[in-house]
């Protein structure tokens, strides 16, 4: 007899000591506390369809009312109560590419030195100060480029920007306008703040996974530091990068407060990106309190369920190429 | 010869303009976090006085405090941790400790994480539809309950992830000894991952403090003194945005007091939530 088979038959025989009544009340605590948690965590799962289901019935009297043409109109006048989505989701999108467009080099900046060029000890409280950027409440940003960024952006560069930009062939309407300091450009300047420490943070945490080896070949074939980060960190942890713009697209195309303090809440698609606009989510946060009647409120429902649907989606796919590479980086080691 | 001269001097050329430009970006970026700070201090430190916190939201025009908005904030959040916080982290236990087989685990992970990025503004429609609507009128709980599905899956993240953490030794020590699992989880987990717990639960109330979109449309707001949760409450994030948007002096003066207030709160709890982890897990 061996000393495997010699554990078993002394586990079997104190099993069979113990008083059963002890084990089955044991295997029911089990049993209880194991299916309280079940139901915990089938209640998060199932929260996404309750929220997608209610805002669905909520958007039904506007969908019956306008169809499927509600998304491509660009109508809305509480008066005549016609309504349609085409010119807040277009100012969620301009705002958010604005975003995506400064955001990106510039997490990709912060999380390239923290990763690659930051003594040790700078490291931490470089993270926390980043970490900060994102705990710092939306009002906040709001409220600040409201009062600060706003008149300081009018008066110093968006006239910089009309003399400079406003003649570039081919994109130079975008930027010309009166310097107003409100705006679409002002809104995804500040969302361009808001979105890099997540992106930041995500793209931090994916180049710190990129096997020490890989960088110190590449090293000892002589590449530069740009060199071994544009050659061979980025294409390792290219989806990841994704994944990250990604997290830090669904954060923006939903950011309320922030917006709706600085775009100007006017319901019209300008070909300036210094005019006033509208996003989704200022819509709802300007006029939902207010509006009057189903119709009204039912067309405001619609616009956060599309809200929802596009980040939905959007943060979906961030986290399935984040998983991607989670499972890659599993196989290799 | 000359030509790999040129070549290599140029690739260094490029390194250090590019690693250059890095370094620029955290200049940006903490210049950004400075210039907020600064802005917050010097428009809202004067107005902080004893008449902030004792005294009501004012009319246009006459002297006030912020003390039924800072009440309401505290009455909110707290019934929002107090529902959220046990509901995730029995979730939470469910994803790391019996989530390893079945669909329902990775599936419930995945869900979680897109909840934890979903735009405030629609969970506050949400509970307008479920709390709101349905009844007839505003009311804190709906503004609490619209609180607690943010701080829901901060909630389930960090609970699973500091489980996770949480050595597999040390469990199957206590499942030697015979403790059923149950007992296990209660006593050895939970205690091994407290300090990580208790961070995110103060990073979940951080990030609800500051939290206006989801308030909205379910506390509304209140210029009066109320502790009353069937009714409308006011709230500090909610009379900011309120008074920030005024075109009264004395509501901007108040709303940078609020506003500075929030952020030390919530940049607090930032700071202690970090270093409270960080001591537990040297040790």
């Amino acid at each position: 007899m061996n000393v495997a088979q010699s554990t078993l038959n002394q586990v079997v025989l104190a099993e069979q000591t113990t008083p059963p009544g002890n084990k089955d009340k044991g295997a029911l605590w089990d049993s209880i506390f194991r299916n309280t948690t079940k139901f915990f965590a089938i209640l998060v799962f199932c929260l996404i369809f309750g929220i997608m289901l209610t805002l669905l019935y909520g958007s039904l009297p506007a969908l019956k009312t306008f169809g499927f043409s509600f998304i491509t109109s660009d109508a809305w006048n509480p008066v005549t109560v016609e309504f349609g989505a085409k010119v807040p989701i277009v100012g969620t999108l301009v705002t958010s590419a604005i975003a995506m467009l400064i955001g990106i080099p510039l997490s990709f900046g912060i999380a390239l030195f923290i990763t690659e060029l930051s003594p040790k000890w700078l490291k931490r409280p470089l993270g926390i100060a980043v970490e900060l950027l994102a705990g710092v409440p939306s009002i906040i940003y709001g409220m600040w480029g409201l009062f600060v960024f706003a008149p300081f952006f009018a008066d110093n560069i968006q006239p910089w920007i009309n003399d400079n930009m406003g003649n570039l062939p081919g994109i130079g309407f975008l930027f010309q306008g009166p310097p107003m300091g409100i705006g679409m450009l002002t809104a995804g300047l500040i969302l361009a703040i808001m979105v890099v420490p997540f992106i930041a943070s995500v793209m931090r945490d994916v180049f710190e996974i990129v096997p020490a080896m890989h960088k110190e070949s590449a090293y000892g074939l002589g590449a530069t530091t740009w060199e071994v980060v544009w050659k061979v960190v980025l294409p390792y942890t290219k989806i990841g990068v994704v994944g990250g713009i990604m997290l830090g697209l669904g954060r923006a195309l939903g950011e309320t407060m922030a917006v709706t303090f600085v775009i100007g809440n006017a319901h019209d698609i300008s070909t300036s990106l210094m005019m006033p606009g509208n996003t989704i989510s200022s819509a709802l946060a300007n006029e939902f309190t207010e509006a009057v009647g189903d119709v009204y409120t039912s067309s405001l429902i619609t616009l956060g369920l599309l809200l929802f649907v596009i980040t939905f989606i959007v943060l979906a796919c961030s986290k399935l190429l984040l998983i991607k590479l989670a499972q890659k980086e599993g196989k290799q080691s | 010869m000359s030509f790999n001269n040129q070549l290599y001097f140029q690739r260094r050329l490029v390194n250090v303009i590019n690693l250059s430009i890095s370094m620029f970006t955290v200049v940006v970026a903490l210049f950004f976090l400075g210039w907020i700070l600064y802005t917050l201090f010097l428009n809202g430190f004067h107005g902080i006085s004893a008449a902030t916190f004792t005294k009501m939201t004012p009319p246009p025009g006459s002297a006030g405090g912020l003390v039924n908005a800072i009440m309401g904030s505290l009455l909110m959040v707290s019934v929002a941790t107090l529902i959220g916080t046990p509901v995730g982290i029995l979730a939470g236990t469910y994803l790391a400790e019996f989530g390893q087989t079945g669909w329902l685990a990775p599936a419930t992970r995945f869900i979680n994480d897109i909840l934890l990025s979903a735009p405030s503004i629609v969970i506050g429609l949400f509970v307008y539809e479920l709390a709101v609507h349905s009844v007839g009128h505003f009311s804190a709980w709906a503004g609490a309950m619209a609180l607690a599905l943010i701080v829901l899956p901060v909630v389930v993240r960090t609970t699973e992830n500091m489980l996770q953490l949480v050595p597999s030794s040390l469990r199957e020590a206590a499942a030697a000894l015979g403790a059923p699992q149950w007992k296990v989880v209660m006593m050895i987990s939970y205690k091994a991952a407290r300090a990580g717990i208790m961070t995110g639960v103060l990073l979940a109330i951080a990030r609800v403090f500051g939290e206006t979109a989801p308030l909205l449309f379910t506390a509304l707001n209140n210029q009066f003194w109320s502790t009353n949760m069937e009714g409308p409450m006011s709230s500090l994030a909610v009379i900011i945005f309120q008074f920030a948007m005024s075109p009264y002096k004395d509501w901007h003066d108040l709303a940078w007091s609020g506003a500075l207030l929030i952020t030390l709160f919530v940049l607090g709890l930032n700071i202690l939530a970090r270093s409270m982890f960080k001591n537990n897990s040297s040790n």
